[in-house]
């Protein structure tokens, strides 16, 4: 298998994708997205039970989704051979496993720990 | 003696190019072993940085009201700037090795220079925020002084300082990185300006290429996670 040259058109369109992509993030991050949801009403005014902000999660997606295009076609790994887009992905996959750290902080306040 | 190496080695080296190292077959087989060993090295950096992450994301979990007044008093315009500046010099890193590749040997001393001053630029812009940092307090440790502009909310000063010692590691890191970067980048072109890399090898190109590629993806998480954080006017704790 010899080496892959891929055009710089192809370079062109992916930094054209990623420069539209951070103008994106940077306009998400100053709208609310907030769904409200479980809408009930106390004492005449309207409350909602759960209010989900997902501008995170946007913003995460919208990151994930840069550093997936400038690996495959910057990082030329969309070309590489089996062995390489393996290693990748097992070390994305520890990544992930560091990652959950976070749950456990997350969860420790979901059960209330029987104190007297 | 060529001939005699030939010989014991059982391949033809009278062909083989000056830079295949005796222990590959080919020069394909030393280029796939390169990029994969490259590769290896980077994830080791990813679980670097994914350590910081971790310890980023357990205190914006902990501490977020301190936490989103911090990353609003950051500069969205220079981070934005420098986001967007990141991105072309991955650009032209890109077109460096397409250079390389076909042996464009004035194009690649170009975009290797290009790279090298847009990775400068970045630093550049980086010493500018670390400054308003320094005129604000903004530096963790005993003058340390942070008062929320955006939103006006009392922001509890010990976990102020916890986003800002996070926000100094990070982007710190990371601008160590760079500084990496821009030295590997002169010697590429000092490597280029002598004329040694050729379409049969250019391994240092493209290596170097990675590493650039990989310290553009941290920032590209770095931006959203510490300037974006809550732009909105605050309505969440």
């Amino acid at each position: 298998m010899a080496e892959h040259i891929v055009s710089p058109k192809v370079y062109i369109i992916i930094f054209l994708a990623l420069m539209v992509m951070t103008a994106v993030t940077v306009a998400a991050a100053f709208v609310d997205l907030t769904f409200h949801l479980g809408k009930h009403v106390v004492d005449g005014a309207v409350q909602y039970k759960y209010n989900i902000n997902v501008n995170p999660a946007v913003a995460l997606a919208i990151a994930g989704f840069k550093a997936a295009l400038v690996i495959l076609f910057f990082m030329h790994l969309r070309w590489g051979t089996r062995l390489t887009k393996i290693v990748v992905i097992a070390g994305l996959y520890w990544l992930a496993i560091l990652l959950t750290t976070v749950a456990d902080y997350v969860s420790r306040n979901m059960m209330t720990y029987p104190l007297q | 003696m060529p001939d005699a190496h030939s010989t014991v080695m059982g391949t033809d080296t009278a062909h083989a190019h000056p830079m295949l190292q005796h222990h590959f077959d080919n020069m394909e087989q030393q280029r796939e072993a390169s990029f994969l060993g490259m590769w290896v090295f980077l994830i080791t950096e990813i679980m670097f940085f994914g350590g910081l992450f971790v310890a980023y994301l357990v205190y914006r979990y902990l501490y977020y009201p301190a936490f989103a007044a911090g990353s609003s008093s950051l500069d969205i315009f220079l981070g934005g700037f420098n986001t967007a500046v990141l991105i072309a010099s991955s650009l032209t890193m890109a077109m460096a090795v397409w250079c390389s590749q076909v042996g464009k040997q004035k194009l690649l001393i170009l975009f290797l220079v290009l790279t090298l001053l847009l990775g400068l630029t970045f630093l550049g812009v980086k010493v500018i925020e670390y400054n308003e940092k320094y005129v604000h307090h903004h530096i963790p440790g005993h003058n340390f002084h942070f008062v929320d502009e955006v939103h006006d909310l009392k922001v509890d000063q010990g976990q102020a300082q916890l986003f800002f010692s996070l926000y100094f590691s990070m982007t710190g890191m990371h601008a160590l990185h760079m500084i990496v970067g821009a030295g590997l980048l002169t010697a590429l072109i000092i490597m280029a300006l002598r004329g040694m890399f050729t379409p049969e090898w250019h391994t240092p190109v493209e290596n170097i290429g990675l590493y650039w590629h990989f310290v553009d993806i941290v920032w590209i998480f770095l931006f959203p996670l510490l300037y974006l954080i809550n732009r909105t006017p605050f309505t969440h704790t």
